[in-house]
């Protein structure tokens, strides 16, 4: 569990790290499709926090934030969106394939739906080794349409597994609303209820009540007491790619983003913290500027980093095995 | 004389050592523990070995498929069946595009030690969706090996192989193979991944087979023989990464290549295989090669369809002689045995 001041600057630290971003998209240096996560920063700060170090995470296309709050890297990740040979996978991946290893974020990719078995794999492999270890998946509200989905819960449920399933509910697939893919009158949660898995819905903006709904996810799970989804409700403030925003497009109207920009998550922290006086205003501006220092240092050290080279044809395999009977080979 | 074990006995035999020896080893398929342990290959194993590490799984071959890559980046070193490859298909969004390409895309970290057995086959009726034969496929995807054993020595063999290497495995097993039976050594040995295996050397005419195709070459360069020509018969053993050395060595010898394969010819694995060596060594070549293999029609299930379907030994003989420029063969003589199950004749040991 973090304090609240801690959970605070990381909110600060995320929303930070996509402003930034986003500020320097259009210099056309960042040469990928790139999904941000401001407005959605409380439910991976929220839900990391209520991981051990030794436990993992799995994402998908807007993973920054959950990368980031996991402990990953910060300037690897700004090298892999420049294409740098240091980027943390090397320059293979780009924004939609994260990883930092060291701190057990073991994987994001874009295929919606597509790391939530790898994530109840990971869980399974605890089991097995008897590794009290938990495993969690983020994934948005398009996931719950695909089979893959629920044919990993359903697996969870049969054999108990130490797994969080996280449902970060912006109610957008790209343009298209929820109304235009799931039937009228249930939520995700009751979809997800109806399935037999432990099932909470969450304001996913309300840092500290996600965090409170993860901490008890995890610890049911690490005591053997299976699976739990979360459906942490939350609102993507700018386009579905891309640092700008969209509300032009005409896919939502300017009132719906308006209200959800007064629920920011950045802010409710903020404001919290300050009204219960355990941060004044002139100590916020301090840790805003520090962070905005430390995360233009990232990106100024990722962007001058050499491009990646000569590696194209590199690590298509591995080049080792692991015999069986432990001879060296 | 070496021990003579079935197809299935040694894939069997394989997997309980692999289980024996390595604890990160589990097996995962649906019916894998059940009365018929997936042609025998697994028969007994859960008593042996205890069903949390040879498992039965949920009929959800594309999250359980994600499961075992999941469990193989966090230790455990799976090994999963399918009955069919038709119904892999299900989870080619993970195979192809995750176990693929996950070593690469993270930049080389992280390893993927997946075996994924699955079984492909003819006859019986099975029909446009049990029996296709989709090799091809796997190895147009950068980053899978694609191993298919012919004989129980190399069942056995590929399979350890195929558990030791750090990279995921698609084996694909002729379901006609399960029966047949040959030499298999006891303990722990490797047929290495990326070398094929000369059958049959001969002088006049290369022909490179896969699977059930290689016991089809060898009856052909049998009957060849009696007409003096001496034919060299490649068992293809792995498919990708193709072990080009090999195969251009004979090509060279013998100016001559027909390739045998249990899938498609068009955009197949013989096309593959002639495309290479004809841009290798094309001034070594006395002729056009040629390709023997499925038309471009799906599986259809009456007997008397699927006959006219699979090519057998008499189509090598025929291409053999296209590719040597001798007049055609007398026309395939009538079978003593039905065409829809496997060939009696084709028990081995070999
Ligand atoms: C299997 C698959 N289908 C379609 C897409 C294209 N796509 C990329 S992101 C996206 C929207 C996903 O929406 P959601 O899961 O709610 O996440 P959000 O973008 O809202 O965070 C889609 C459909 C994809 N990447 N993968
Ligand atoms: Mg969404």
């Amino acid at each position: 569990m973090k304090r609240d001041r801690e959970l605070l600057y990381d909110l600060l630290v995320v929303r930070s790290v996509e402003q930034e971003i986003a500020r320097r998209y259009s210099e056309q240096q960042m040469r990928c499709p790139t999904h941000l996560c401001i407005g959605q920063e409380a439910t991976a700060v929220g839900v990391c926090a209520a991981l051990r170090p030794e436990d993992v995470v799995f994402s998908g296309h807007r993973s920054h934030g959950h990368y980031l709050a996991k402990g990953g890297d910060l300037t690897a990740m700004l090298a892999e969106l420049y294409g740098r040979g240091s980027g943390c996978s090397a320059g293979k991946g780009g924004s939609m394939h994260l990883v930092d290893l060291s701190v057990g974020f073991l994987g994001a990719v874009p295929i919606v739906g597509s790391t939530i078995p790898m994530a109840v794999g990971a869980a399974l492999g605890f089991l097995l080794q008897k590794l009290p270890r938990v495993s969690v998946v983020f994934f948005g509200d398009a996931a719950v349409e695909e089979g893959v989905t629920w044919e990993s819960i359903d697996f969870a449920l049969l054999e108990r597994l130490p797994v969080v399933f996280v449902c970060e509910n912006n109610l957008y697939s790209v343009q298209t609303p929820l109304s235009a893919r799931q039937p009228a009158g249930r939520t995700i949660a009751q979809v997800a209820a109806g399935h037999g898995v432990e099932t909470e819905s969450v304001d996913g903006n309300d840092v500290f009540a996600v965090q409170r709904a993860a901490r008890a996810a995890v610890d049911r799970a690490r005591a053997g007491g299976g699976p739990t989804f979360l459906e942490l409700a939350t609102y993507r403030h700018l386009e579905h790619v891309g640092p700008n925003e969209d509300v032009s497009l005409g896919y939502r109207s300017a009132e719906e983003v308006e209200a959800w920009r007064a629920r920011c998550p950045v802010e409710h922290a903020t404001r919290v913290l300050l009204e219960r006086g355990e941060l004044d205003a002139s100590e916020l501006d301090e840790l805003r500027r520090r962070i905005l220092r430390d995360v233009r240092h990232a990106l100024e050290l990722a962007r001058d980093a050499p491009e990646a080279q000569g590696s194209l044809l590199s690590d298509v395999f591995a080049s080792t095995v692991s015999p069986i009977d432990g001879d060296q080979r | 004389m070496t021990r003579q074990l079935t197809y299935a006995a040694a894939l069997r035999e394989g997997l309980d050592l692999c289980l024996q020896h390595d604890s990160r080893v589990y097996v995962m398929g649906l019916g894998v523990p059940d009365a018929k342990g997936l042609f025998g290959s697994t028969l007994d194993l859960a008593r042996v070995h205890g069903s949390t590490r040879v498992r039965d799984m949920p009929t959800a071959e594309n999250a359980m498929t994600g499961v075992a890559l999941g469990s193989a980046l966090v230790g455990m070193r799976p090994v999963l069946t399918h009955q069919r490859v038709d119904f892999a298909l299900l989870a080619v969004e993970q195979m192809v595009n995750q176990v693929a390409k996950w070593h690469y895309m993270f930049g080389g970290q992280q390893p993927v030690p997946l075996v994924i057995r699955m079984v492909i086959g003819r006859g019986w009726g099975q029909g446009p969706q049990h029996a296709q034969s989709l090799q091809a496929w796997f190895a147009h995807v950068p980053g899978l090996k694609v191993v298919m054993p012919a004989t129980p020595y190399d069942a056995k063999g590929l399979l350890i192989a195929s558990v030791e290497d750090d990279n995921p495995v698609i084996s694909l097993e002729h379901r006609w193979l399960y029966g047949v039976s040959g030499p298999v050594p006891e303990g722990v040995y490797r047929t290495p991944i990326q070398q094929a295996r000369i059958a049959r050397s001969g002088n006049d005419v290369t022909v490179v087979a896969t699977s059930y195709m290689v016991l089809e070459a060898l009856r052909a360069a049998d009957e060849l023989a009696l007409r003096g020509v001496s034919c060299e018969v490649i068992d293809l053993r792995t498919v990708a990464p193709l072990d080009e050395a090999t195969l251009l060595e004979s090509c060279r010898k013998t100016g001559r290549l027909v390739v045998a394969d249990t899938g498609a010819t068009s955009f197949g694995v013989g096309a593959e295989i002639v495309a290479r060596s004809t841009e290798r060594c094309f001034s070594d070549l006395r002729a056009a090669p040629a390709r023997v293999g499925l038309p471009d029609c799906p599986a259809p299930s009456a007997p008397s369809l699927a006959a006219e379907y699979y090519p057998r030994s008499h189509a090598i003989v025929q291409a053999c002689h296209r590719v040597l420029g001798l007049p055609a063969p007398a026309p395939e003589a009538a079978s003593s045995h039905p065409l829809d199950v496997p060939d009696p004749d084709f028990t081995g040991p070999f």
